[in-house]
């Protein structure tokens, strides 16, 4: 509009008050029937996007182990301290693997340095969005919780290879 | 009708209409809660039973378990007194809107209000001015800065919207020749209600009404994002559920009122059902579930003002109440006794 609009410019209709008043009913009613945005949390779930960043979780290959090679990268680069991770050795030469890998969800921040990090692709953030714990214990997730099959993260994996 | 006889039908009257009034205010919070959500795309409260139709009974019981706290610089009996003369008044005044025509039953002729006094109007606005000193007394013995402050808006409001509204309310009983609401629904027929006859005066009360019961856009004494709470900004447990409880049954009893002044009360409009040859009990059923078809139409308008119009600043409000609506109502008060010299005489 340009010029601000004051009382002084409103015209005999819009002084008067009630038509304006019977637009701005007709406003609320046509919003009564519009469709709702509130999801019915239990029963509907949110589904993220590939690019959400969820519970950091360990890549199980097809074969039931571990990509993970325990260099330590990402307990070193983690903000909170959250991630500890300790090595050994495999049978095969050369090769090592996290004998204990643990999350402390209390202090995990969701900040994905930990995969970005990752040379291996070993460890990758997910969509899961629901955690809670009873007590301090149960908050740090050992490998066990944290070991996730490959077909279930391709999303993630997919979206890391094209922006990361 | 023997004394006894009176007492026994006035208790009986006395219990169903409180029990009602007490659902139908229950309910209309429940509504509050969901209509807002759905004017703003929400779903409201729906967990607590289907639908979330027991949640009004779940948050009764939560404030009846709260801890109830009173500020160490309040007047304990002035802020014990104020919510209880609020539900008095709230309650009170429901007594002389009449739901239905007299009821045949055990060979009496039972009249279905509680009192059907001859001043059954005067009565209402002597109770409703009560309440102001309810909302006043709670402001100013909370303590509170803010509290005072919503006290004082609420008792200056009040006074200032009292006027245009005794005034419209004038002119309806130019027209019935009565102060007693029986004969103010009668007079007005199945068609001729006061609405059509007299629309100048009935906008001015019901504004006057939204603004005597506190409801958007003139809640000055409860205006959150300046006063906190307002006048009940120190309550808690049921002394603040007295309160809330008050102000929902004032709307009840404000859109009871405007049905039975304005609106032709219990009548069906454009029929007489008189004329059906029912028996008596369906012909009262038929006219109490007019009644409230009426007023819950009236009490979805007041929600649904409530979120639509922003709030009146207080010197808009003050200058609407004594430079558009008083002179409004005078105006009206002139129109209905010309109306009276030109066609009824």
């Amino acid at each position: 509009m340009g010029v601000r609009r004051r009382k002084q410019d409103l015209n005999l209709l819009e002084k008067i008050y009630i038509p304006e008043i019977l637009k701005g009913l007709a406003l609320t009613m046509k919003n009564m029937f519009k469709p709702k945005f509130t999801m019915k949390y239990p029963e509907e779930k949110f589904i993220p996007p590939a690019s959400y960043r969820g519970r950091p979780v360990l890549v199980m290959e097809q074969n039931g182990e571990e990509r993970c090679v325990a260099c330590g990268l990402c307990s070193r680069v983690c903000p909170p301290l959250a991630i500890e991770v300790q090595a050994a050795e495999t049978v095969r030469e050369k090769e090592r693997y996290p004998e204990k890998f643990e999350i402390n969800m209390l202090r995990c921040i969701f900040c994905g340095f930990c995969e970005e990090v990752c040379p291996e692709e070993a460890i990758v953030m997910s969509k899961d969005y629901e955690l809670a714990f009873t007590n301090r214990e149960d908050a740090i997730y050992g490998k066990d919780k944290l070991l996730v099959p490959v077909s279930q993260l391709q999303d993630r994996i997919e979206f890391l290879r094209q922006y990361k | 009708m023997s004394v006894l006889e009176i007492i026994i039908f006035t208790l009986v009257k006395i219990v169903l209409i409180l029990t009602i009034m007490l659902l139908t205010v229950s309910y209309l919070v429940y509504f509050e809660r969901r209509i807002s959500a759905w004017v703003q795309n929400r779903l409201g409260p729906n967990r607590v039973g289907w639908e979330g139709v027991l949640q009004p009974f779940a948050d009764v019981f939560k404030l009846l378990l709260k801890e109830d706290v009173v500020p160490a610089k309040a007047n304990p009996i002035i802020h014990t007194l104020a919510p209880v003369i609020a539900l008095f008044v709230a309650f009170a005044t429901y007594a002389v809107i009449p739901i239905a025509s007299p009821l045949k039953i055990f060979g009496y002729d039972v009249p279905l209000v509680v009192a059907d006094v001859n001043i059954g109007v005067l009565y209402v606005l002597a109770l409703t001015s009560v309440g102001v000193y309810a909302i006043t007394l709670a402001g100013w013995s909370s303590g509170s800065k803010y509290s005072l402050l919503g006290g004082i808006r609420s008792s200056a409001q009040m006074i200032s919207y009292e006027i245009s509204m005794g005034f419209s309310v004038a002119g309806v009983l130019l027209f019935a020749e009565s102060l007693r609401p029986l004969a103010i629904v009668q007079s007005q027929g199945s068609w001729m209600w006061n609405a059509w006859m007299q629309p100048i005066g009935f906008i001015t009360f019901v504004v006057s009404a939204f603004a005597e019961t506190n409801r958007l856009p003139f809640d000055l004494p409860e205006a959150e994002p300046e006063l906190v709470g307002g006048y009940h900004t120190e309550y808690s447990s049921m002394k603040f559920a007295a309160f809330f409880l008050a102000e929902y049954a004032n709307m009840i009893i404000a859109a009871g009122m405007i049905v039975t002044l304005y609106l032709g009360g219990y009548n069906i409009p454009f029929f007489k059902i008189e004329n059906l040859g029912l028996a008596n009990w369906l012909t009262v059923l038929i006219q109490i579930g007019t009644f409230f078809v009426k007023m819950g139409a009236l009490l979805f308008f007041f929600l649904w003002i409530r979120w639509s119009l922003p709030r009146f600043r207080y010197d808009q409000l003050m200058g609407l109440g004594w430079k558009v609506m008083f002179p409004l109502s005078l105006i009206n008060l002139v129109w209905v006794a010309a109306l009276i010299m030109i066609f009824k005489i």
